[in-house]
């Protein structure tokens, strides 16, 4: 295994989704930093702050307050420092509109949030095994996408 | 004015670092799989100021012998995936461990520590990466697509395709166009 670390961000205003995928990154036994924020404005101040290390992927979910995830995602994506980033929508939806539009609008993973433990732990190795490839084997982000 | 670029990421990497090595005033030679020999002495700062320029291009300098070799093994996927126009009909273990002259299973096992993944499952990544490719040009159809890298059927390379990025191949392609155009509005 590599040394480096696998620094992951999750944007989601529930408590309970935040510690459930803290719990599932955890059991993953991948070495990953996970950090989490409870809404749009804070992430996306959290993402500007120079001090903070950039994350390898960031996890969106759609329905916050302030400011919701598409939103971000287009912030993210317009802005020339941070649109390198890999930004997975993370969400209760399973509409085709919803998945589809979300990688228009430059998302590169999108997770149906899952009801069962072992089903977000098995979503989240494959996103974040495949996420690493394409951070560190010089694959083109631009056509990276997932949907899980 | 769009123009479509087709490149050699091999040749241009070969031709950045050639250049960059001639303008520090250095002597090499390519010795092949991303190997180059320094015939002078290099001093500690100049290495620094290397590995900084590199980087700007992307290109990275391997530490140890462990990275050093499953990056070989990475080029030797990819320049197969890519540059021959039909992948080899050979195994691809027997292939790599012809190119690279020790045994598969050692290379393997090599392989998984270092990374998150497999080679098998590298291989199924860069070949579906190459689909991706040949799709968006719209150069080639899915059968072509699928003759070209060697599956035995459309529908085989559309169901690793759907199992590798959850999208079937006319769903990906709708996105990328779709997005195309949403970045021309932006």
């Amino acid at each position: 295994m590599n040394q480096s670390k696998i620094h992951v961000l999750l944007a989601d205003d529930d408590e309970d989704d935040r510690l459930f995928f803290r719990d599932a990154i955890n059991q993953l036994n991948l070495k990953t930093i996970v950090h989490t924020v409870e809404d749009g404005e804070e992430l996306m101040v959290w993402l500007r702050d120079e001090g903070n290390p950039q994350p390898h992927v960031v996890f969106l979910d759609l329905n916050m307050p302030k400011k919701g995830g598409i939103e971000c995602l287009e912030e993210i994506k317009s802005c020339p420092k941070l649109k390198d980033l890999s930004v997975a929508i993370y969400s209760t939806s399973s509409s085709q509109k919803d998945i589809e539009d979300s990688f228009v609008l430059g998302a590169n993973i999108y997770i149906k949030k899952p009801n069962d433990f072992n089903e977000l732990k098995k979503a989240l190795s494959k996103v974040i095994s495949m996420n690493w490839q394409f951070c560190t084997s010089g694959l083109n982000k631009e056509s990276f996408i997932l949907n899980v | 004015m769009i123009i479509n670029f087709k490149y050699d990421i091999h040749k241009a990497c070969v031709k950045i670092i050639s250049d960059e090595l001639k303008e520090m005033g250095l002597s090499y030679s390519f010795n092949g799989l991303g190997e180059i020999k320094i015939k002078d002495k290099i001093e500690d700062q100049e290495f620094e100021a290397l590995r900084q320029k590199m980087l700007l291009y992307g290109i990275t300098i391997i530490n140890t012998a462990k990275e050093s070799l499953v990056q070989k093994i990475k080029d030797v996927i990819v320049e197969m995936i890519y540059l021959e126009e039909k992948l080899p009909v050979a195994k691809t273990s027997t292939y790599l461990a012809e190119k690279l002259n020790l045994s598969y299973g050692h290379l393997s096992n090599l392989f998984s520590e270092e990374t998150f993944s497999t080679i098998e499952n590298f291989i199924i990544l860069q070949k579906i990466e190459r689909a991706k490719e040949l799709l968006v040009t719209e150069e080639f159809n899915l059968t072509e697509i699928a003759y070209k890298l060697n599956y035995s059927s459309v529908a085989h390379l559309s169901n690793q395709f759907k199992k590798t990025t959850g999208l079937t191949p006319s769903t990906f392609q709708r996105i990328i166009s779709r997005r195309k155009e949403n970045n021309k509005i932006r």
